[in-house]
């Protein structure tokens, strides 16, 4: 049963408003407490447009509306279902968190060109709402060069030889994978099926049954390494690169606005432009999950290794980005849940510890986990915040990732493939191996001689309230799922 | 003749081509150099919003070339003043006449020496270039054709940068070259056609195979060079590199349309059979071009070589795009035409810009600038992505519609498509190069030089760019209009086209492609 398609202008509104604020950011950018206050309170409207949506779209409702008509059946047009609505209330909610995050984290360190970094922030957030909304793969096409686009500034933000190296390896790897694959892949779809439009469900797919299949095979493939900013190895090497960035912008970019891009825009073309029945004919789903395994496995394996705080979590989120492909790939209907929930799961965990490292950086300047032994104690909120989040990565129970972890676990078992739940297991060893001796150092080894730790105390109050929050939520979507669960079960009907 | 022709009732293309000619003869009488740019200023932009009026009458369902005038030139030899325009030759005169104003306007501070032999020098050329696009007369066409050479030689010749002399000569020379072999061509035409220089007559004949193929290659090389198609190019940067601003501008945005132009209007449709013949080989030239052009461009620190090298790659993708011979190649390839125009005249104005401030055309000076020209970054921006095939701008409706053109040319034809794959590195240089030199210009390095002096962009110079960035947007977001305009001829073209396909496959005369 296809749902009811509603035209509504409401998504332009949410579209619009990141874009209306970076512009007033722009404009007012001399008067601090102006430029902030626009970033803040279009973040904050963003965020309840959203939400006004949501009950429409719970009613199995799709919001619709078309832009501009490019060519026959390539458009730039909008929609809200289930699944965009995960992202959407992802990126819009941990965007309000953020700004108020930023603020306190750009002028406790007295950082320059504080106005381009709002600016581009906002636009990076018009992005993410794009690709989020997208109602084809033109349009989230679009959408994600934007966010390339918009976020080298960010990236390259320090203006030294370091944060030019980071910004452009950034550039070089998301735009080439995206013009070498991505843009063959689209407009070769749009050739075989004759439009560039997502389907209505996951199963059906929008190719004709008697397309060539080495061809389908192949744009598969061009898809799932097109939108490298989904951290598949071997086009990973981006991620930790950008590391070079403010921390705001890591949390940013590694929580919600751009690797949430390439795993969102690599699920909808899997799920909307090839659906779960051409992918099962194909037999695509299986090997994609094992090859997606290498990544999940490695990458943690590399994590271990990583004493920097940020490079440790920048190789976690390129491991946990592939239990996202992985859950989709399984093809059951556990397993795609299990995918879609971890965009929402990981979200609110990674952008919480990302949040801790640049309080631990602001507070006591330490980019080093070695060297935080014993911080715990002068920074008790903090550490706590980054423990429950810890969990939540490793998939222990209250917290929101074990809901992720127990439905891959399901689903792996479903599609019988004892290798996926394996690999799972796994990793969610790894993942506490090297995530749980940060917290256990921080608050039991001794501080090491020598160390000072009386001046330190937490972060300042708009720094620690965002990560108060954003832990908090964490727990609550662990404890209570079924909020989010109703988008992701809306999704695989 | 008639039968291909909707006359008009009044003379508005002859008012296009000779309107710029009496502004030239005006100023012959002008001593003011200040009045000389006014004059020029006004005509030209009479012209442009007179070529609008075209835009309004034209009739989207015929396929007869329309506001046509015919006159008697010489009729001993039966040579007829006959001008019309049909979907393919429209949007390029429109442009050709929009485009003319904003040289003026370009040139108004950037020309310091004799202003007045350089403005009659823009006014002779728009005279020859509108005439080189509707004249439907082949020895029309083709004394305009070179006439064009002339003011353009000397715009290098005199106005032009420290090897000036170099340029202009090279230029005027390769272009002379390619089109001798055009003139023996027509008068083989002319034979052939009892006597006719009538250029609709000549076309959809079944000439003999041998003597069509003669008369391809003797279009191409005319028309191969002017593009200019790889590696017939090494004339276009020397004379982008030394040319003005406005000779520059003229050159990218509507002198290489000619060569294509000429593809369109002369090689498909007078030697089809030699173009289907031909094609793979045409086919693999401009993927080299596209290739060749975007390395190229990538290595260059000189902005405007740059810029140059980058046309290269962007005629490849219009050739590619003319001779896979489907509507939504042949479709986008005028598409990218004018998109070329737009986009890479819009790149020499601010690369002018750069210079009148500078006076450098080295990346490495113009380093950071973005800091202290934060408008004209801006506007740069957008030109750099919209040349990139940015999604949401022109260029990439263009290149997109060649691109799936490419695709279905070798899937319905039940190939791998190996030829679409080969053009996609084009794609990806081209965002390599323009993102470089975006970030060379508004970022730089950590060892800037210093600009604090500069000042941004005046308000002439955002009346300049604003335009540019209008048509990037709206061609980019609603390319419709434009199509509508194109699209009966080109479905006439392909329409004869494949009934001659059809004759050239019961002669077997079919290459693997």
């Amino acid at each position: 049963m296809d749902p009811n398609i509603l035209p509504t202008s409401s998504l332009v509104i949410a579209l619009l408003i990141p874009l209306v604020g970076a512009i007033g950011v722009m404009l007012k950018g001399a008067h601090e407490n102006l430029r902030e206050a626009i970033s803040s309170v279009s973040s904050l409207i963003l965020l309840v447009t959203v939400g006004l949506m949501v009950p429409q779209v719970l009613k199995g409702n799709v919001l619709y509306c078309k832009l501009f008509e490019i060519l026959p059946n390539v458009t730039i047009a909008l929609r809200a279902d289930a699944m965009s609505m995960i992202f959407a209330l992802v990126a819009s909610s941990l965007w309000t968190i953020a700004v108020f995050y930023s603020m306190g984290y750009m002028r406790g360190l007295n950082e320059h060109a504080q106005t381009r970094f709002n600016a581009c922030f906002a636009l990076a957030i018009f992005g993410a709402i794009g690709v989020a909304f997208s109602d084809n793969l033109f349009t989230m096409y679009l959408f994600y060069e934007i966010v390339s686009v918009c976020t080298y500034p960010l990236v390259a933000h320090h203006q030294d030889k370091e944060g030019y190296d980071g910004g452009r390896k950034y550039l070089v790897y998301l735009t080439a994978t995206a013009k070498l694959f991505l843009l063959p892949a689209m407009i070769c779809i749009y050739v075989l099926t004759g439009t560039l439009d997502f389907s209505l469900n996951i199963s059906d797919g929008m190719f004709p049954a008697d397309v060539n299949k080495t061809l389908v095979i192949m744009l598969y493939v061009f898809c799932l390494f097109g939108f490298a900013k989904n951290g598949i190895m071997p086009f990973h090497h981006w991620l930790p690169g950008a590391m070079v960035a403010p921390t705001p912008v890591s949390a940013l970019l590694h929580a919600v606005a751009v690797v949430k891009v390439g795993v969102f825009c690599t699920t909808r073309v899997m799920l909307y432009t090839f659906g779960v029945d051409t992918m099962s004919a194909l037999n695509l789903g299986i090997p994609t999950a094992y090859f997606v395994s290498f990544t999940i496995l490695a990458a943690s394996i590399i994590a271990l290794s990583k004493d920097n705080l940020k490079a440790r979590l920048a190789y976690s989120t390129v491991s946990q980005l592939s239990y996202i492909i992985l859950g989709v790939a399984l093809l059951t209907i556990p397993g795609i849940q299990g995918g879609l929930i971890h965009i929402v799961n990981h979200g609110f965990a990674k952008i919480t510890l990302f949040f801790c490292a640049g309080a631990i950086y602001v507070a006591a300047h330490k980019k080093n986990i070695s060297e935080m032994e014993g911080l715990g104690k002068v920074m008790p909120v903090t550490f706590g915040a980054f423990g429950i989040a810890s969990l939540s990565m490793i998939g222990a129970p209250p917290v929101a990732g074990f809901v992720s972890k127990w439905n891959l676990l399901v689903g792996s078992i479903q599609a019988h493939q004892l290798g996926i739940l394996f690999v799972l297991l796994a990793s969610t060893l790894l993942n506490a191996a090297y995530f749980l001796p940060v917290t256990y150092r921080a608050f039991f080894a001794k501080p090491p001689a020598g160390a000072a730790y009386n001046g330190i105390k937490e972060a300042p109050l708009s720094m620690l309230i965002p990560i108060v929050i954003a832990c908090t939520i964490s727990v609550i979507i662990g404890i209570w799922p079924n909020f989010m669960m109703h988008f992701v079960k809306a999704v695989t009907g | 003749m008639d039968q291909h022709l909707v006359f008009s009732s009044f003379p508005i293309l002859s008012t296009l081509i000779f309107l710029p000619l009496v502004a030239a003869l005006i100023m012959l009488f002008v001593n003011s150099e200040r009045y000389c740019k006014y004059i020029s200023l006004c005509f030209t932009s009479v012209v442009a919003v007179l070529s609008l009026v075209l835009i309004v009458g034209f009739d989207t369902e015929t396929t007869k070339f329309q506001f046509a005038e015919k006159a008697v030139w010489i009729s001993s030899l039966d040579i007829n003043y006959v001008v019309g325009i049909d979907g393919i030759s429209i949007l390029l005169v429109v442009m050709t006449a929009l485009i003319m104003p904003f040289c003026i306007l370009a040139s108004w501070s950037y020309i310091k020496l004799r202003v007045k032999a350089f403005l009659i020098c823009l006014m002779v050329m728009e005279t020859a270039m509108i005439g080189v696009f509707v004249a439907l007369d082949f020895i029309l066409f083709y004394v305009l054709w070179e006439a064009m050479l002339i003011p353009m030689y000397l715009i290098i010749g005199i106005w032009g940068g420290p090897r000036k002399i170099y340029a202009s000569v090279k230029f005027f020379l390769y272009t002379l070259a390619g089109s001798i072999l055009l003139l023996v061509a027509i008068i083989w035409l002319y034979w052939q056609n009892e006597y006719s220089f009538f250029i609709p007559d000549m076309m959809w004949h079944h000439y003999a195979l041998g003597s069509q193929i003669l008369v391809f290659i003797a279009f191409f090389l005319a028309f191969a060079i002017k593009v200019p198609m790889f590696p017939f190019h090494t004339w276009l940067p020397a004379a982008h590199v030394e040319a003005p601003t406005a000779g520059s501008v003229i050159l990218a945005s509507i002198l290489l349309k000619m060569g294509t132009y000429g593809f369109l209007r002369f090689a498909l449709p007078i030697v089809p059979d030699a173009t289907y013949q031909l094609m793979p080989f045409v086919l693999w030239l401009s993927i080299a071009g596209i290739i060749y052009g975007g390395f190229t461009a990538l290595a260059q620190n000189d902005m405007k070589k740059l810029i140059a090298y980058s046309s290269v790659g962007h005629m490849g993708f219009v050739t590619l795009g003319i001779f896979i011979l489907n509507k939504q190649g042949i479709e986008g390839a005028i598409l990218q035409m004018i998109n070329h125009g737009v986009t890479t005249g819009a790149l020499f104005l601010c690369v002018g810009m750069i210079y009148e401030r500078t006076h450098s055309r080295e990346l490495s000076m113009a380093a950071g600038v973005g800091k202290y020209m934060p408008i004209f970054v801006t506007f740069l921006t957008f030109f750099s992505l919209a040349s990139l095939g940015f999604p949401g701008t022109n260029s990439f409706v263009g290149e997109f519609m060649i691109l799936a053109g490419t695709f279905q040319f070798d899937i319905e034809a039940g190939r791998f498509p190996w030829l679409a794959l080969a053009a996609i590195p084009g794609a990806l240089l081209a965002a390599a190069y323009m993102l470089r030199m975006l970030q060379r210009i508004i970022w730089g390095g950590v060892d800037n030089p210093d600009q604090s002096w500069i000042k941004d962009i005046n308000a002439r110079e955002i009346v300049i760019l604003a335009p540019f960035l209008f048509f990037v947007l709206w061609i980019g977001l609603s390319p419709g209009p434009f199509l509508d305009l194109i699209d009966a001829s080109v479905t006439d073209l392909l329409q004869n086209l494949t009934m001659h396909r059809t004759h050239s496959l019961s002669l077997n005369l079919m290459a693997p492609y």
